[in-house]
């Protein structure tokens, strides 16, 4: 089963990536910042990560590059969700091992289709 | 390929966004709170980063949610907030008290719209055009004067127009929706020439982002350094320009009418168009691949090479199918496959109704009254013979009291629920009346039954407001009586015995003894020089006692205190007043900490037995006839420690039949309530207990002198004292 970790500070959305991915059949393990999503992802197996950008304690940037720096999350895919769309911050993401973004807001088939596209 | 890509989507598509509305309101409503309370805490000199970004990610992630879940609104007036937020985070604009000002504002507003969402769209809007407009301004480097009121008005009639978005729908189709607005104008915005031309793709943004706006239609370039953008809006240029001056200059930008208005994109493409420019913002290849098969969906990208990435993609079906993500998709119910949520961080409370806590709270008493039953009767049993059942019979007693607490300790939320409000209102308030205020709470963990908590709130809330309008002085005044210019207000809890005690304090002008006193005459009221301070105190709960020279909107039309004081004692609880002219006043409300259940002392009259408030005994003693006075009319004091007080001969209030006068020993309770105290002449004493308390008058009808019932071990109904009823009616 394809396992996705989703990080969110917001319940709001986290629930909604959850509830739309667990409802195509992914199972979807949530966390709330990227510190406690790092120490989620460490020792367990994802297929794709979906990091929100702006969170409290560790961001989706950092979380992006402490992540690509574990041996284990080398080459998972890591998808931002971002409001933040301008080239900066593209830049940024790309510099720090993210495989691609979404901007925020999106509607669950968006994300979807995106998520299609990344894990093949 | 469109639809293999439907099917394989599956269930996934068909979300019904309202099933997460419920979880948005809340986490928006504690995000405004949150921000709403760093606003506050600001020091607007040394601002750090972390708390300017505390307060940015509050707008962010309610602007985030809002826009995801349809409520454009709320999107709107959030992303205003978090641009000029964003601005102050990266040190462009140093915090004024004005950006406070209107952050405070707008997070009341997006409260307002909140609301109105939450009842499902009806009611009054809140306005929030003046807000955006106040924000954009002073997010411009700007400051907010009179000057631009005309401004102002015509911002909100543009937008106000939008306004009529159709309600949330259940897919993000909110862009697309949209009824065909009046005045929509078709634009043909020319930027440049600029030496970066990426610059200007942040208006795309600006259009992506801020709902309402309008939507950028096409846009194509003839030069290379000039951008040039077709855009459908109903705002007018000067809007228009107003908003692009965050990313390039006024001069730059040139909006012409555009010259066929009639090939407007058909909708079906929403805000997350990325146009056909040059800049291809989505991909990052090194080396993009001759005609671009990478061509992604709009509004996400895949960094080419970077780890992770597919190797193989299929550019045309992901070009059919964001014509796909527009399409509106009905609700229907998800494939409830197998979904293993980690343990979340906000499961640590639930909401529970509070008429199930009750029922919870009332068998609980119930239970506690069995057990005092069967401790009541088990008390004749041998104990060499039924050792276990008694060994039992203490088990059962101290669980059922843990119980008991654990189940009250449901109810009790701290005292934090009422403080945080008057930070904002005194701020408010103090800035209305020109004063410096500054509030201090201590105690704010102290926990109270959430039923006193709701009805504490309106007095406290009064008393507070007093305080700053008549009690704290204008800040010159202050400074030539020699205090500091700022005036501290402090609001206090902690408990004292069973009771919580809540302190009103403030450094100011105090009351003039002399001013009350012949107010008081004025009003006809009986009064002396000789009173004491707190008798003088007390007269300003006279109903319409007021001695505020100037009736401000705020407080000082002589309602009120009578109305505080009523509050509180039908809450049980009393009112003191300490103060002294020119240094201050103190306030202090004292409550019982549930209403539920009380600590009593039971007496014996006759045969029967009633209940007085523990938290009101004094003391009691066994009294000599000799120091039992009569005085006229038949009324009787006693003299304790060289101090008389009258007397209430229990038996004969309640005309209870003795039938055994040798009962008659003389044992006197004493009692204290408002600040009086009066001996109750009862036969015995027979102990303490803690009781539930049931109210008479729901289940029969208002007794004077009686504040409810109980029901005692022995399954008899016992009568619980209304002491402040008997201390008033000794003064008679």
């Amino acid at each position: 089963m394809t396992r996705i970790l989703a990080v969110d500070d917001s319940p709001s959305m986290r629930k909604m990536v959850a509830f739309t991915l667990s409802g195509a059949g992914y199972q979807v393990v949530e966390a709330v910042d990227g510190l406690d999503a790092y120490e989620k992802a460490v020792g367990q197996t994802f297929d794709l990560v979906l990091t929100d950008q702006n969170m409290p304690r560790l961001d989706g940037l950092g979380l992006t590059r402490k992540l690509r720096e574990h041996p284990q999350f080398k080459t998972v895919p890591i998808l931002m969700l971002t409001t933040e769309s301008s080239d900066l911050m593209k830049q940024a993401g790309r510099a720090a091992g993210a495989t691609g973004w979404l901007v925020k807001p999106f509607d669950p088939t968006r994300l979807l289709e995106v998520i299609k596209k990344v894990i093949c | 390929m469109s639809e293999m890509h439907q099917e394989s989507t599956g269930s996934g598509d068909s979300i019904d966004l309202s099933q997460f509305y419920q979880i948005f309101f809340e986490e928006a409503g504690e995000n405004l709170d949150l921000m709403e309370q760093m606003l506050l805490n600001l020091k607007l000199e040394e601002a750090d980063d972390e708390e300017l970004n505390g307060i940015f990610r509050c707008a962010h992630s309610v602007k985030g949610g809002a826009a995801t879940f349809g409520f454009a609104d709320v999107a709107e007036l959030t992303h205003q907030m978090e641009s000029l937020l964003d601005k102050l985070r990266r040190h462009e604009l140093q915090p004024n008290s004005q950006m406070v000002d209107v952050l405070l504002e707008s997070a009341d507003a997006s409260r307002g719209l909140l609301a109105r969402h939450q009842a499902g769209g009806t009611g009054e809007s809140p306005p929030t055009a003046d807000l955006v407009h106040r924000i954009s301004v002073l997010a411009s480097g700007g400051s907010l004067a009179p000057s631009q009121a005309p401004a102002v008005v015509q911002v909100a009639q543009s937008i106000s127009s939008q306004k009529e978005l159709p309600m949330p729908s259940s897919s993000m189709s909110m862009a697309i929706e949209k009824p065909s607005v009046q005045g929509l104008r078709s634009l043909e915005i020319r930027i440049g020439p600029l030496d970066k031309p990426e610059q200007a793709d942040a208006v795309l943004e600006l259009f992506r982002d801020i709902a309402g706006l309008g939507k950028i239609v096409a846009s194509a370039s003839d030069q290379e350094d000039v951008r040039v953008f077709a855009v459908e809006t109903t705002s007018s240029n000067d809007d228009l320009l107003d908003l692009f001056e965050f990313h390039v200059s006024r001069a730059l930008v040139s909006i012409q009418v555009a010259k066929d208005s009639g090939t407007s994109a058909p909708a079906g493409y929403g805000f997350f168009d990325v146009p056909d420019t040059h800049v291809e913002p989505v991909s990052y290849a090194d080396d993009p691949p001759p005609g671009a098969p990478l061509a992604p969906l709009p509004g996400f990208g895949i960094f080419d090479g970077s780890p992770g990435a597919p190797v193989a993609r299929d550019a045309e079906g992901s070009a059919q199918a964001s014509a796909l993500s527009g399409t509106k998709v009905t609700p229907a119910t998800a494939g409830a496959k197998a979904v293993v949520p980690a343990a979340q961080a906000e499961a640590a409370t639930i909401r529970v109704a509070i008429s199930k806590v009750d029922q919870l709270i009332n068998l609980v008493g119930e239970l506690v009254i069995t057990q005092a039953m069967l401790a009541q009767n088990s008390r004749a049993l041998d104990p060499a013979v039924y050792q276990q059942m008694l060994v039992g019979l203490a088990d059962l007693d101290r669980n059922t009291r843990d119980l008991q607490e654990s189940v009250m300790s449901i109810r009790m939320i701290p005292m934090s629920i009422v403080f945080s409000r008057f930070p904002r209102m005194l701020r408010d308030l103090a800035g209305k009346l020109g004063k410096k205020v500054e509030f201090v709470t201590q105690g704010e963990a102290t926990e109270l039954d959430k039923g006193l908590v709701e009805k504490i709130t309106d007095p406290l809330t009064h008393l507070v407001r007093n305080s700053c309008d008549h009690g704290i002085e204008m800040p010159a005044d202050r400074l030539a009586a020699g205090k500091p210019e700022i005036g501290t207000i402090t609001l206090s809890a902690a408990h004292q015995g069973g009771s919580i005690v809540i302190e009103v304090r403030d450094d100011g002008r105090g009351m003039s003894r002399e001013k009350i006193l012949s107010k008081a005459r004025e009003r006809g009221l009986d009064v002396s020089d000789q009173m004491t301070d707190s008798e003088v105190w007390q007269l300003i709960f006279a109903p319409g006692f007021s001695t505020a020279d100037v009736v401000t909107d705020v407080s000082g039309r002589g309602v009120g205190m009578d109305v505080v004081k009523r509050n509180i004692t039908a809450l049980n609880g009393t009112v003191e007043i300490d103060s002294a002219e020119g240094f201050g006043m103190k306030v202090s409300v004292r409550l019982p900490l549930t209403l539920a259940i009380m600590d009593g002392m039971s007496v014996g009259i006759g045969n029967e037995v009633y209940l007085l408030p523990l938290s009101s005994v004094i003391e009691s003693f066994q009294v000599d006839e000799s120091a039992v006075n009569t005085v006229g009319q038949g009324a009787q004091l006693v003299k304790v420690r060289e101090e008389y007080m009258p007397v209430i001969e229990m038996e004969k209030l309640f005309q209870v039949p003795r039938f055994n006068s040798d009962k008659c020993n003389g044992i006197m309770v004493v009692i204290e309530a408002d600040g009086s105290r009066v001996a109750l002449l009862v036969d015995e004493l027979l102990g303490q207990q803690q009781v539930v308390v049931k109210n008479l008058e729901s289940n029969y009808r208002k007794v004077p002198n009686v504040s409810g019932a109980t029901i005692l071990g022995d399954g008899k109904v016992a009568l619980i004292l209304d002491t402040a009823a008997l201390v008033r009616r000794s003064r008679h």
